[in-house]
């Protein structure tokens, strides 16, 4: 999104996660319009010093369901951001805040998808058994 | 009622025993296997293995007939989230939670769930309540009932030193219920002449708070709200 042109501002716990944001870029984060504040999406201070208030667009992306969710929430409803993405790796929750108004990915409803579809294609494309063929191997 | 205690920590397990022993029907859910087991061997069938968080273990556990649920785990997005789920998807009537950050308490209130607890809090407000300064402490807020009760330590130049109780004129939707002097409480009668030094403890409607201070008058510093 940096490359497209878009400011972006990410906001960790880890300060070595910046290190991660760097990989495969020409110039620093910084040095191409990034923004990297360490905190905790729960901080209200955090969430002002990235930037919150001016953001078109949030995605919560930690590694937990429940702080995703939450923390989408506050963006919507205390920071009235217009966009608001959260990753919920738990499909029933995913699925019920998605009806009830929060926008959700659910990177495990995309690979359930995408493995089923894996299968069937290996089945179909035939009997003869070759090395590397599904088993249940998921 | 059937209640579902989230998290048998110290507080959730003394919780749930103290529930069972008024009799309700509980189930403890407990997502830290080891602890689980400790727990089991002492309420059998009244605890549950499982992470409540994923709605499967809520529903699992009854939540659907559940009358109460109250969410007492170690993490406050926990908390939210299952309050949240109990309330708004399977319409469950009361819900408690417990707040671990005081800090978080503002992410509860936005989102709604209340009443919400905080241990921290309390403390802070016994503490405040053992060495009162001048002004108007909040010792408790019923939310629900939506009342509070307040302390406030009268000074020597209060205005209503030296008053009888039944010559005070308390706002509407107030009343005096105690007094607090020389380490003694007790229930002020309507001749009991209020002196410096007193602490007042009163009950109220949220927004009357201005009109009491009004009428104890001047008390020195005002720290605001002890909550």
């Amino acid at each position: 999104m940096l490359r497209e042109g878009h400011e972006v501002s990410c906001l960790d716990e880890d300060p070595e996660s910046h290190a991660r944001l760097e990989v495969g870029l020409e110039k620093g984060w910084e040095d191409l319009g990034g923004h990297f504040t360490v905190g905790a999406g729960l901080e209200t201070e955090a969430l002002i010093a990235a930037g919150v208030e001016q953001a078109d667009a949030f995605i919560a992306s930690t590694d937990g369901d429940n702080t995703n969710i939450i923390i989408a929430q506050i963006a919507q409803r205390c920071y009235k951001v217009p966009t608001v993405i959260a990753r919920v790796l738990d499909p029933l929750r995913a699925e019920w805040y998605q009806r009830q108004g929060l926008h959700t990915v659910c990177p495990t409803r995309v690979a359930i998808d995408m493995l089923e579809n894996a299968v069937r294609d290996g089945a179909e494309r035939g009997g003869d058994p070759e090395p590397g063929d599904s088993a249940e191997a998921a | 009622m059937y209640i579902i205690v989230v998290g048998a920590g110290k507080v959730g397990w003394n919780l749930a025993r103290e529930l069972l022993d008024k009799e309700h029907e509980v189930t403890v859910i407990e997502s830290n296997r080891r602890r689980y087991l400790t727990v089991e061997q002492e309420l059998e069938h009244n605890v549950s293995y499982g992470d409540a968080s994923e709605l499967w273990v809520l529903e699992r556990a009854g939540i659907q007939r559940a009358d109460m649920v109250i969410a007492v785990t170690g993490d406050d997005e926990d908390n939210m989230l299952i309050c949240q789920v109990a309330r708004e998807k399977y319409l469950v009537n009361r819900v408690i939670a417990r707040v671990n950050n005081p800090r978080n308490r503002q992410h509860f209130d936005l989102l709604d769930i209340r009443p919400s607890v905080s241990a921290t809090d309390l403390i802070l407000r016994l503490l405040e309540h053992e060495v009162p300064e001048y002004g108007l402490v909040h010792l408790l807020d019923l939310q629900e009932e939506q009342l509070e009760i307040i302390e406030m330590l009268l000074g020597r130049d209060s205005g209503v030193t030296g008053r009888r109780v039944s010559d005070l004129e308390m706002p509407e939707g107030s009343l005096l219920i105690s007094i607090l002097r020389s380490g003694k409480g007790f229930v002020p009668g309507p001749d009991t002449v209020l002196e410096a030094g007193d602490e007042v403890l009163a009950v109220l409607d949220p927004g009357k708070e201005d009109d009491l201070k009004a009428l104890f008058g001047p008390g020195g510093n005002e720290i605001g709200n002890g909550g």
